[in-house]
């Protein structure tokens, strides 16, 4: 069977910059993988070039066994921005945003059929965001937002939904929320890798998890990942246990 | 004199139809683009772009070449510059940007000085809306059209390329030719708006109008109607006062650009300075009047309320 994600050996510098070093990840269809690390461990590289953003100077990326252009143009991969990336200012409704998912399936002009907005209107509706559609995209909550974007990758069909870090300023209710929807879409075929500094919160979130330091340090069940002398590798600290010694 | 004499009796002369349909495309045109250079944040670029032109417009000019074809390649050449300077040496973007369009602007200053018939070209600098010819009209109208064209039926894409490139990217649309078209009509752009307030001005007119729409309103789709129906009134206006009050009209216009915004920044609705305020405090009067009726021992209350603010 061809794994829905496969990203072998891959190499990345901006520059004089190693974000990556030889990164090797393999992931089946269905599962939720927690990316875990600290800040500038690459995760977001590695999303950028699992979307082809950002060329490696070495490895490959296979999406589905086919290269990331070929997913691109299929309309596979969906993506959730971290908010620092995003104009919240942008004059949008949320329902314009959620449907510039369907634009990879139209026509030049991106008129939307019926086809489209019966799609958008189930995604609004599976996020539960029916009610708030005409706000504009910046006047809701956290985790609203958050599944304002979930909610492009249904309309758009993505099979792989790339997720960066999706539970930052956002409560715990709400993260909730956003796991149960992510288990749903898990449980029909999806494929979601999502990066997250909520190590508590990872065991019920995800079936799989990555400790990332450059490279892949460790891929296991959540369990396995979350070991005091795991985390001490990837952080250079007593993540867990630093409660009891200040 | 009635309003409608007033209204018509510039319209008696050639020159002044011809001024009025220029300034009127010009100002729809630049305004429809300006509301996608506003959510870049490209007014600088459009800065950049629209004085980096000049000295295309004078070589075009010198072999006879369309102007909107040297435009187009020194708009090219001064974003390709910018962005060389950006990012193989220190220096910051704002700053390259003020290097490059500054020296291709005086490249241009130079070369207008050196040509022979140097009056002519002294018009694209402060334009020239009452001297512009037949021809001149006719280059107005097919580039505006072009322009106007492309970014309508591609609207939904650049809006995407605004908001959220990286999801344009990930869906298989192209977000560097997206940009590159803009920029290409960045140029063409301002070939159409040097005719109306000259190179100097330009950049008014690509700005203004978007950026006073997206203080009145929330939506995309909506801007792209107040931009231009703001710009092409002002436009009217302006030529208008110009013809009265004898000044200039390229100048004129953009006043009155710059008077609409003021308009828009203290009495807008939502976020203006003033306009948001005001219904905040009649939001606040409402729910006061709402709890009066409700229960009548609060009424009292409600007045004070209602008094102090
Ligand atoms: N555009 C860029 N130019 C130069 N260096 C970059 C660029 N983007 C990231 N880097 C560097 O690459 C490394 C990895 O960055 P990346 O953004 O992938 O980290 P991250 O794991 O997402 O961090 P965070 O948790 O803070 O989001 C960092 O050292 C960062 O400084
Ligand atoms: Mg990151």
């Amino acid at each position: 069977m061809t794994a829905a994600l496969d990203v072998t050996d891959v190499t990345v510098h901006y520059g004089e910059v190693l974000a990556l070093d030889g990164a090797t990840l393999r992931l089946d269809a269905g599962r939720i993988c927690g990316l875990i690390g600290m800040n500038g461990s690459g995760k977001s590289t590695l999303f950028k070039t699992i979307m082809g953003l950002v060329k490696p100077d070495a490895g490959t990326v296979l999406i589905n066994g086919a290269p990331p252009a070929a997913a691109r143009s299929a309309g596979v991969i969906g993506y959730v921005p971290q908010s620092e990336d995003v104009d919240w200012s942008f004059p949008l409704s949320v329902r314009d945003v959620v449907m510039t998912g369907r634009y990879g399936r139209m026509g030049l002009t991106r008129r939307p059929r019926p086809a489209d907005r019966a799609a958008v209107e189930e995604a609004l509706a599976r996020v539960e965001l029916t009610e708030l559609a005409d706000r504009q995209i910046g006047q809701l909550s956290g985790g609203q937002k958050k599944r304002a974007f979930v909610a492009r990758g249904i309309a758009q069909g993505a099979s792989i939904l790339l997720l960066d870090e999706p539970f930052a300023g956002v409560d715990k209710r709400s993260e909730a929320t956003i796991t149960r929807l992510l288990r749903e879409l898990a449980a029909e075929g999806a494929t979601i890798l999502v990066s997250t500094h909520d190590l508590q919160a990872l065991p019920s979130l995800a079936d799989e998890a990555v400790l990332l330091m450059r490279r892949v340090l460790l891929h296991g069940s959540p369990e396995e990942v979350l070991t005091p002398d795991a985390l001490a590798l990837a952080f250079g600290l007593d993540v867990l246990s630093d409660g009891g010694s200040r | 004199m009635t309003l409608l004499d007033v209204l018509l009796e510039p319209l008696g002369y050639d020159f002044m139809v011809r001024a009025l349909a220029t300034a009127l495309i010009a100002s729809v045109v630049c305004a429809v683009l300006s509301c996608w250079l506003v959510l870049i944040g490209w007014s600088l670029m459009g800065d950049a772009v629209s004085h980096a032109v000049l000295p295309g417009v004078v070589l075009a000019y010198i072999v006879g070449a369309p102007f909107a074809l040297g435009a187009v390649v020194f708009g090219f050449l001064a974003v390709a510059l910018i962005g060389a300077v950006r990012d193989t040496s220190r220096v910051k973007e704002d700053a390259a940007i003020g290097i490059v369009f500054t020296t291709l602007f005086a490249l241009g200053l130079v070369l207008i000085s050196i040509t022979p018939s140097q009056t002519d070209l002294n018009h694209i600098i402060f334009g020239n809306l009452l001297g512009v010819s037949v021809g001149d009209l006719v280059q107005v109208v097919v580039l505006g059209a072009v322009v106007l064209i492309v970014l309508l039926t591609k609207r939904r894409d650049f809006t995407l390329y605004a908001f959220d490139p990286t999801h344009a990217h990930a869906i298989g649309l192209n977000p560097r030719v997206l940009g590159a078209v803009l920029l290409g009509l960045l140029a063409l752009t301002a070939v159409v708006a040097l005719q109306a307030v000259g190179v100097i001005l330009v950049v008014a007119m690509l700005i203004i109008p978007g950026a006073t729409a997206y203080l009145l309103t929330d939506r995309f789709s909506r801007m792209l109607l107040i931009a231009p129906a703001m710009s092409a009134v002002c436009a009217v206006v302006g030529l208008y006062l110009s013809y009265y009050l004898d000044t200039a009209s390229g100048g004129m216009i953009v006043l009155a650009q710059g008077t609409a915004f003021a308009l828009a920044y203290l009495f807008g609705p939502r976020h203006g300075l003033l306009g948001s305020r005001i219904a905040a405090r009649r939001r606040r009067a409402a729910l006061d009047r709402g709890r009066a009726s409700a229960t009548p021992s609060t009424t009292t209350r409600g007045q004070a309320g209602a008094s102090d603010t």
